[in-house]
């Protein structure tokens, strides 16, 4: 059976931070930070670059009030054309408040989802979840683990960053 | 309702069917359709036939709407003249009447039911006593007879039972006209007004738009004698002592109590210039073919006098033998048969109709008397108060379903005929007499051997029977004693037949209770009405109960408050307060009869006015009556008139963001003419009929909830009451289609504002945004009704379920059947073709309806008038209704 | 800004998510909490009897009539809605002002906003003639191809709504996540752990989800952000599109924004204060939470203040005879009573919070916050129904008279907020603790 990698656990976000940084510095690749709140920089630490999730949500926006004006546009000039008012078929004007509402969702939802699919979520079970101890990182203490040496290469270089404790996660 | 399955339900529809295929048999006799139509019954294409109803003594031509044999809509006959295509809304509430599911169906012996074969027994077994007495003790009472074979009948029992005796009572008899006459001609004579050639007409207290058996005709010949141009537009005067129709017509009018006008009539008779106003009145008169018009509430000496005048100023009236000749007045006609009754001379009573338990004064004891009466019976339509109080009851036949003829005002006779067979098996007034004369006939039979020789067919089919108008006369005037001016009593009580109930015949008649009285605006209820000033000196306002007391009797009555009435005088309205109306008429309003003497039938001084506790709630359909110079219903006195091509300011902004929706068919459009309309609600009711709407109870109304499309809009400003048709504008810019969700308000190709029931989900927004207030909704399940209810409704419109807005659709149904027609014949329809139902059945001919891409319909010759308004033209709404302001004429000497 | 968290200091990452998490996981309910939920799960069965009545009976059960068509129904709708404005206003525009003081109340706000929102929501369908066919508002596919009429005011209400109760749950759901997985992993009963475990989707607190969970939560907040403003201004619209005086106003949308955050705020603290009394929040919700709270009162109360006053001035200035009546029986018709009212609660009593002493008085903020909820309350149902009783035919003039059934639905829709409100608390943080985590981090980092 082979490992998912090694955890080390840290007492705070600062330490954390460091040992992030000095993993990317000694050139590992594939390095993983938990921690209960959002640590700035601490993604950057990691390796993270690209964050697609702006693009998503405006992309998904522009695409939302297209399609919502164009809806509008379509039943009530082609598919439904009807009298109402005597106003014309293209009351462009009011046709705006469900453009924008429509702008919103789309944005809004599939920024909501992209983030989850980006993120891999769901899932519900995750090797990280067999160390008993990774409970803490809910609460209030901070995880690194490595994933792209042996395990006792990792042991061997995580224990220089000063954890609290360090466990080799089972797949 | 329990779980219902498929299955069920289709048994049960089945059953339904059934019973309404049972109930709706066609008469058995060969009935004639109206003028040229087909002469096979095609499904969904209804059929019309001409008869005619009496309400206020005399005859109003109808023609009936026959859907697959169910009779669902009276229209007017423009052949008959007391119609001239318009009807009443007792006439459109008529029908209503004849599916009535609480009418009397069985024969009932002293309130039980029984077989109409014993009652035939016990009857000629009191007739087998009679004719041993030559009919001694026997007696017939009836309200006014407008039929001329029942007349007919009557007299031939003279020959039968010489002894017997036939009376007359009629809550809403014409005594002092008839008396009057006799004072003047030393006969009975009827005037016939001929209004239409009068240009100065001067009223009093003649209620001639809803009381005179002409009203129809008069309120028509008015009308056209409203045109506004000097040489021909008449001027009205009104002396009234109650609200009426007249009075709110009139240019000049003045409100005073009876006795009042009566010294007004004697001072102007004896010397007009004494006073300004009389002398003004007296010079136009006398100019212009004055006319005067008496009313029955004036002592028979000042019908006289006004004979007198008429004939001075050479006024076009005619003079006529009445419909129903009496040699004796009803008020002692009725006061010798209570007298016979209580003396025990009556053996035999035959009741034709009427309620006379309710409605004889109280003062004779009529209801006692009965009592003493061994064989009473009773026909009638319901089982009332007075079929309570008889030993027999019979359901009579309504006049849909039996034949029988009648007389209009001027005496032309038109025959009965009916669309349906008797729905219970009822007795017709010409069948329960020749059951007296023991030859047990057929109405059918009756009528047809009275009418021998006339051209039968055709005077079904056209509605009248042809040269049967009375003979004008002209008698030579007699000399007559005139009273003394009496000292005019403190306060004085003013008994008028309600708009709607009349004397109590239509109480149960839901429509009629839930219209709304045209002066108070007061549905299902009677009220004391009271001037402002007098409710002051009384100190009550609209609900205070009032304690009012006569010789006769005293009643408590709610108090309302009317502006513009004449003080210390309070009016009360016939027909309230029954016992044994039915379910819809029980227990509404308050029984004026009990005031009511029988040498006051109009009106009496009052022994005792006050206030006394507790709240009586109206419910009205109008809260608000004073416009706030918001100038809706407009007007213009006919000297501004002249010389301009607009009477009213055009405020339709000229700018618009959107470009006109471009219309390239029929554009259809209506015109109301305010100049004409005389309030009497008659489209109301029309449109009520022909398009299902729902009644919905007092409680309902006072919510704000009634279904009336077209309402009547009174206000009151500057010392008069302007009426107000309000129908659907059908905007072209219409604020209500542009805010529903779901477009269930949309806009058709020719210009209607549609409602489609189906697609409404009921937000009301359409409502809430409609200026005008003019949409109507399903707030309840109103439209439920139970069997036979059901077969009045009109087929070609769609019953509404609750949660659905409705409104003036101008009515669709009927712009379609033209379109079928016309489209059939490869043309387009033609202007008239299309006749909504509030224009049909307008006596004014107020509304007219057409379309406007014809410019020489009536409706765009109308929207050329120079009177021409539209309502709240300034939102830029552009409806397709405007309005023709009213013309005032006033006397400029009274200016 | 320190002042906020300075109480924070006592605590620390483990001891801030542990005293939020114990009122969810362990603390047994106490008699306050069981009291208010009795009370409130009866309200809500009135409510939903009364709702199965007016199902089977239709709207008539209501005081409404020609011309007061709309009646309770629409100001509890527009009422609800405005309530809900202020949660989003803490959560999204306040975090993208970066008033970190937010924290400890944005997570209850939120879920304010969606009950609020939710039962605001359930009025339009119930104020329907024919409710069963609400969804006919909507575009879907169907074989008569019918659609929705854009142009009406409602449609856009129905576009706004759902997505204003969409993006509002995205929004607290996303911030909900964390806390879900912090509940998952202190849950002792397996029943908790399935269900926050469940509902946490598997957060593990990974880095990378960090950054774009934050970046996409501050997007959510920045497209609430002018969604909440657009929503109230739809609303506002179904009277400002209307040609009606009293309706017909150009204000509208600022002004009923102004007034949705301004009950919003007001209901903020009413809920605030009992919950920090009873639960002992006292050092995540501070007086300065209160303080600030009572700053945005008055503020708001001076633009509703405005709005009252341009309203009246335009329809003066305006010369239009309808708008001039319609001011005129504003002031002193038949419904001019609950105009004062409303003038005394929204403009009157606020001015107490120009004095520190009263901004900081517990008791006395909590009063005022109920004296602003009913005069917002009276504000929306004398602009729905006294501006109609009056419009423009005086033929037409009526009154609404509210009836048993529309008072029950009012009271009955207050003792559900107030239920969802109760489960909310005994079932999931009611302040974020998370975000309490990083407040509490820049504190000790000082």
């Amino acid at each position: 059976m082979s490992s998912y990698g090694v955890l080390a656990e840290f007492r705070d976000a600062e330490g954390l931070l460091a040992a992030a940084r000095r993993a990317r510095a000694a050139g590992h690749r594939r390095v993983e930070a938990y921690s209960p709140y959002p640590v700035e920089g601490l993604a950057e630490a990691v390796g993270f670059r690209r964050n697609w999730v702006p693009a998503i949500v405006f992309v998904a926006g522009l695409l939302g009030g297209l399609g919502g004006y164009f809806m509008q546009w379509y039943s009530a000039v082609l598919s439904y054309p009807i009298n109402s008012g005597g106003k014309p078929l293209h009351s462009w004007p009011e046709f705006i408040p469900v453009t924008f509402e429509m702008t919103i969702l789309a944005g809004a939802v599939v920024g909501f989802l992209g983030m989850l699919l980006l993120n891999g979520l769901p899932r519900l079970y995750h090797p990280v979840f067999n160390v008993p101890e990774f409970d803490l990182a809910s609460r209030n203490r901070f995880f690194l683990c490595l994933r792209d040496v042996a395990p006792e290469d990792a042991r061997r270089f995580l224990g220089t960053l000063g954890p609290l404790a360090i466990w080799e996660v089972p797949r | 309702m329990p779980s219902l399955t498929r299955r069920d339900f289709l048994k049960l529809s089945a059953a339904s069917a059934a019973l309404a295929a049972a109930g709706c048999s066609a008469p058995r006799e060969p009935i004639v359709p109206y003028a040229a139509q087909p002469e096979a019954t095609l499904p969904g294409v209804p059929r019309f036939y001409a008869s005619a109803a009496s309400f206020v003594g005399a005859a109003e031509g109808v023609l009936i709407e026959s859907n697959t044999g169910r009779p669902t809509k009276v229209e007017g006959n423009l052949a008959h003249p007391g119609s001239l295509g318009a009807t009443s809304v007792h006439g459109q509430a008529s029908v209503l009447e004849l599916w009535d599911p609480e009418r009397s169906q069985a024969p009932r012996r002293r309130r039980l039911p029984a077989a109409r074969d014993s009652f035939e027994r016990e009857l000629n077994d009191a007739l087998a006593r009679a004719e041993a007495r030559h009919g001694a003790g026997v007696r017939i009472l009836a309200p006014t007879v407008c039929s001329p074979a029942l007349q007919s009948q009557m007299a031939g029992l003279a020959s039968r039972l010489p002894e017997a005796r036939v009376h007359r009572w009629d809550p809403l008899n014409r005594d002092h006209a008839h008396e009057g006459a006799r004072l003047a001609f030393g006969r009975q004579l009827e005037p016939v007004y001929r209004l239409e050639e009068s240009r100065a007409l001067l009223s009093l207290d003649c209620r001639f738009m809803e009381d005179e058996p002409g009203r129809l005709s008069y309120i028509r010949q008015f009308a056209g004698a409203r045109t506004p141009k000097r040489e021909t537009m008449n001027r009205l005067y009104v002396l009234e002592s109650a609200p009426s129709l007249g009075g709110a017509m009139a240019d000049h009018r003045y409100a005073m109590p009876v006795a009042a006008i009566e010294r007004w009539l004697l001072k102007l008779a004896a010397d007009p210039s004494q006073d300004r106003v009389m002398r003004a009145i007296w010079d136009d008169l006398r100019k212009n073919q004055g006319l005067v018009l008496a009313g029955e509430s004036l002592a028979p000496w000042a019908h006289a006098l006004v004979h007198k005048l008429n004939r001075a100023l050479d006024a076009p009236v005619s003079l006529v033998e009445p419909i129903d000749p009496r040699p004796e007045t009803h008020a002692r006609s009725i006061a010798e048969l209570a007298r016979a009754m209580h003396a025990g001379e009556v053996e035999l009573l035959l009741i034709l109709e009427g309620n006379p338990a309710y409605d004889v004064p109280a003062g004779l004891g009529f209801a006692q008397a009965l009592a003493r009466v061994p064989l009473s019976v009773h026909l009638s339509l319901y089982e009332d108060e007075t079929s309570a109080l008889c030993t027999w009851h019979l359901p009579a036949t309504h006049y849909l379903e039996h034949w029988s003829d009648a007389r209009a005002f001027e005496g032309t006779a038109a025959i009965v005929q009916p669309l349906i067979a008797p729905l219970y098996g009822g007795i017709s007034p010409h069948e329960l007499l020749s059951l007296l004369l023991r030859r047990p006939q057929r109405g059918y039979d009756v009528v047809r051997a009275h009418w021998r020789g006339i051209d039968w067919e055709g005077a079904l089919r056209a509605g009248v029977v042809a040269d049967t108008a009375f003979r004008a006369e002209r008698p030579a005037l007699r000399d007559f004693d005139l009273p003394q001016a009496a000292d005019a009593p403190a306060w004085s009580v003013r008994f008028v037949a309600d708009q709607s109930v009349l004397a109590g015949r239509f109480s149960n008649n839901a429509w009629l209770q839930e219209l709304p009285r045209s002066d108070s605006k007061i549905t299902w209820d009677n009220a004391a009405l009271v001037s402002s000033d007098s409710a002051r000196e009384l100190g009550v306002q609209t609900g205070d109960m009032l304690e009012l007391a006569t010789q006769a009797g005293a009643v408590s009555a709610p108090a309302y408050v009317i502006p513009g009435h004449a003080d210390r005088t309070v009016v009360l309205a016939l027909g309230y307060g029954r016992t044994r109306a039915g379910s819809v008429g029980n227990r509404v309003g308050v029984d004026a009869g009990r005031l009511r003497g029988s040498g006051a039938l109009w009106t009496a001084p009052l022994a005792g006015v006050r206030k006394t506790a507790g709240r009586h709630e109206f419910a009205t359909t109008q809260d608000h009556a004073r416009m706030e110079g918001r100038d809706h219903a407009k007007h213009i006195a006919l000297a501004d008139l002249v010389g301009k091509a607009r009477a009213f300011a055009d405020e339709t902004p000229e700018h618009s963001l959107y470009p006109a929706w471009p219309y390239d068919s029929y554009r259809w459009a209506m015109s109301v003419s305010l100049n004409t309309c005389v309030g009497c609600n008659a489209c109301t009711i029309a449109c009520q009929a022909e398009n299902n709407i729902p009644t919905v109870g007092k409680e309902e109304v006072a919510r704000g909830r009634e279904m009336h499309w077209i309402r009547v809009d009174r206000y009151f400003e500057a010392g008069r009451a302007l009426f107000m048709p309000v129908p659907c504008m059908h905007c072209e810019n219409a604020p209500c289609e542009y805010v529903c969700p779901v477009g269930a308000p949309v806009h058709d190709s020719e210009g209607l504002n549609l409602q489609v029931y189906n697609r409404c989900v009921g937000t009301r927004f359409c409502s809430q945004n409609c200026p005008y207030k003019v949409r109507r909704f399903n707030f309840l399940e109103y439209s439920r009704s139970e069997e036979p209810l059901k077969a009045q409704k009109n087929p070609e419109v769609t019953v509404r379920m609750r949660g659905v807005m409705e409104k003036c659709t101008y009515c669709v149904q009927r712009i379609t059947r033209a379109r079928i027609e016309a489209d059939r014949e490869n043309r387009r329809i033609r202007d008239g073709e299309v006749v909504t139902a509030c224009q049909a059945a307008c006596p004014a001919g107020a509304i007219v309806f057409g379309d406007l891409s014809d410019g020489n319909s009536r409706v765009s010759e109308a929207k050329r008038s120079p009177l021409r308004y539209e309502l709240l033209a300034e939102l830029n709404t552009r409806p397709r209704t405007s309005y023709e302001g009213r013309v005032l004429n006033p006397n400029p000497e009274l200016a | 800004m320190s002042d906020v968290a300075a109480p924070l200091r006592r605590w620390s990452y483990a001891s801030v998510g542990d005293k939020i998490a114990d009122i969810v996981l362990t603390r047994p309910a106490r008699w306050p909490w069981l009291a208010g939920f009795a009370a409130s799960f009866a309200g809500t069965l009135a409510l939903f009897g009364a709702i199965a009545w007016l199902f089977i009976k239709g709207v008539g059960i209501f005081g409404i009539n020609i011309p007061v068509a709309w009646g309770f129904a629409i100001a509890n709708f527009v009422w609800w809605i405005g309530i809900g404005h202020a949660g989003t206003f803490i959560s999204a525009i306040l975090l993208l002002l970066r008033q970190k003081w937010r924290t400890s109340i944005n997570r209850f706000a939120e879920a304010m906003t969606l009950f609020a929102a939710g039962i605001a929501g359930l009025f339009p369908i119930l104020h329907l003639g024919r409710p069963w066919f609400f969804y006919w508002l909507a575009p879907y596919p169907n074989v008569m191809e019918l659609w929705p009429q854009w142009r009406s005011a409602l449609v856009w209400d129905i576009f706004a709504i759902s997505t204003y109760l969409i993006v509002s749950l995205l929004f607290w759901y996303a911030g909900l996540i964390p806390d879900l997985a912090t509940l998952r992993d202190r849950a002792t009963s397996r029943v908790k752990q399935l269900l926050y475990g469940l509902f946490a989707l598997g957060w593990r607190g990974e880095a990378r989800h960090w950054a774009r969970h934050e970046s996409a939560y501050l997007l959510l907040a920045g497209l609430a952000t002018p969604l909440v403003v657009s929503v109230h201004s739809v609303v506002s619209l179904d009277f400002a599109i209307c040609i009606v005086p009293g309706y017909h106003s150009t204000i509208f949308p600022p002004y009923f924004v102004a007034g949705a955050l301004f009950s919003g705020f007001a209901m903020v603290l009413t809920l605030a204060i009992p919950m920090r009394h009873f639960f002992g929040l006292e050092d995540f919700i501070t007086l300065r939470h209160l303080e600030n709270s009572a700053k945005v009162l008055l503020a708001c109360g001076w633009v509703v203040a405005y709005g009252y006053f341009i309203e009246t001035f335009t329809a003066w200035y305006s010369g239009d005879p309808y708008e001039i009546a319609m001011a005129q029986d504003r002031l002193t018709g038949f419904y001019a009573p609950a105009y004062w009212f409303l003038l005394a609660c929204n403009v009157l009593v606020p001015q107490l919070f120009w004095w520190r002493r009263a901004r900081r008085s517990v008791w006395l903020l909590f009063a005022i916050s109920i004296v602003v909820n009913l005069g917002m309350w009276t504000e929306r149902a004398v602009i729905v129904i006294q501006s109609m009783h009056r419009d423009f035919m005086p033929s037409s003039w009526g009154l609404f008279i509210p009836t048993v059934w529309d008072w029950t639905i009012l009271l009955g829709s207050i003792a559900f907020f107030a239920f969802l409100f109760l489960l909310f608390l005994r079932f999931l943080p009611a302040i974020s603790i998370s975000e309490m985590r990083e407040l509490v981090h820049e504190e000790k980092a000082q």
